[in-house]
């Protein structure tokens, strides 16, 4: 599921970025960061990608998920920090729904 | 494609109606079936407090028509009662159904209209929140809330294409103003320019400005009819 949720993660992303007329021409991998210094979105950006994101779990993976959750909100480490994280986020609250 | 909160009766009634007959595929819910079908209309049984039922309401129409352009945030329930002698309960469903469940619809919309970048949301107040009637402290509170809501999502919801206003409309005459006792009518149309009962079609005009595609500039705005 980690493979498939990575390349879902990276098509939303390059989906949102290509919303904002600013492209993404580098690899996607699960290191990169989606906000802060170096991240390749804004806050309205990221709250695109989260949105698209979930609404793609829901068609792919047939589970309804809140990826922006009090529980991701409490964590200290974010998990909408890097494609990775948010893969693995979305990972736990597929097989909590599912 | 046009959804309709509160449809099965009263101004949602009469809006489903009146879009379905202009040829928008109109979405009805609300949480009783509606009396008489409407042509051209699907409704939905659907609590509009209930996240689970709206977000499934939501995923339905993403998946048969991939998009929204309209929303009418139309349910509501009202209470007309002295503050002293409302019951928790109904101060709590009062607020729940008017601002919880037109936050939940606003959301679950901007999130299927931001795919198309287009969008037009339109919520319901009433001119019970600038005439700040006595009587009336949930229900005013509850739509001066979603007055609120409709000035910050217009901000948060420009971004994507989507505009979000309010109407106003003076009583009109349906099942919540008929619960209105006349001496508190008579009371309340004294303070409006124009002292009379509002109609379905000047509440269907003042949507139909909202939801028109040359509206794309107005957003953020609460109109009121009747003149309080």
């Amino acid at each position: 599921m980690s493979e498939r949720l990575h390349a879902l993660i990276a098509r939303c992303a390059r989906e949102v970025a290509e919303q904002q007329e600013a492209p993404v021409a580098v690899d996607l991998a699960p290191e990169t960061r989606l906000f802060g210094r170096e991240g390749l979105f804004d806050s309205i950006g990221l709250v695109s990608l989260i949105v698209m994101v979930e609404q793609a779990i829901e068609e792919e993976f047939e589970a309804v998920v809140t990826l922006a959750d009090e529980r991701a909100m409490s964590q200290k480490r974010s998990p909408f920090l890097t494609i990775g994280s948010l893969a693995d986020y979305a990972d736990r609250l597929i097989r909590d729904a599912t | 494609m046009t959804l309709i909160t509160g449809a099965s009766r009263g101004i949602g009634e009469h809006l489903s109606r009146h879009y379905a007959a202009r040829g928008h595929r109109v979405i009805g819910c609300s949480r009783s079936p509606p009396e008489r079908p409407i042509e051209g209309g699907t409704h939905f049984e659907v609590d509009v407090r209930d996240e689970a039922s709206v977000r499934c309401l939501f995923a339905g129409i993403r998946r048969e028509h991939g998009r929204l352009d309209h929303l009418v945030n139309n349910a509501g329930v009202s209470s007309m009662n002295h503050s002293l002698l409302t019951p928790i309960q109904v101060a709590q469903r009062v607020i729940d159904t008017n601002v919880i469940g037109t936050f939940l619809f606003c959301r679950e919309a901007a999130k299927l209209m931001r795919r198309h970048r287009y969008g037009r949301i339109v919520n319901l107040s009433t001119v019970a929140v600038p005439l700040k009637l006595a009587g009336e402290a949930i229900y005013a509170a509850s739509k001066a809330a979603v007055e609120s809501l409709t000035g910050i999502l217009a901000r948060e919801f420009a971004e994507f294409g989507i505009t979000v206003n309010a109407v106003g409309p003076a009583p009109v005459d349906t099942d919540l103003t008929r619960s209105v006792p006349g001496e508190k009518l008579d009371h309340l149309f004294a303070r409006l320019a124009i002292p009379h009962m509002g109609t379905f079609e000047a509440v269907a005009n003042v949507v139909d400005f909202y939801l028109a595609p040359e509206s794309d500039s107005v957003t953020g705005q609460i109109l009121y009819l009747g003149g309080p």
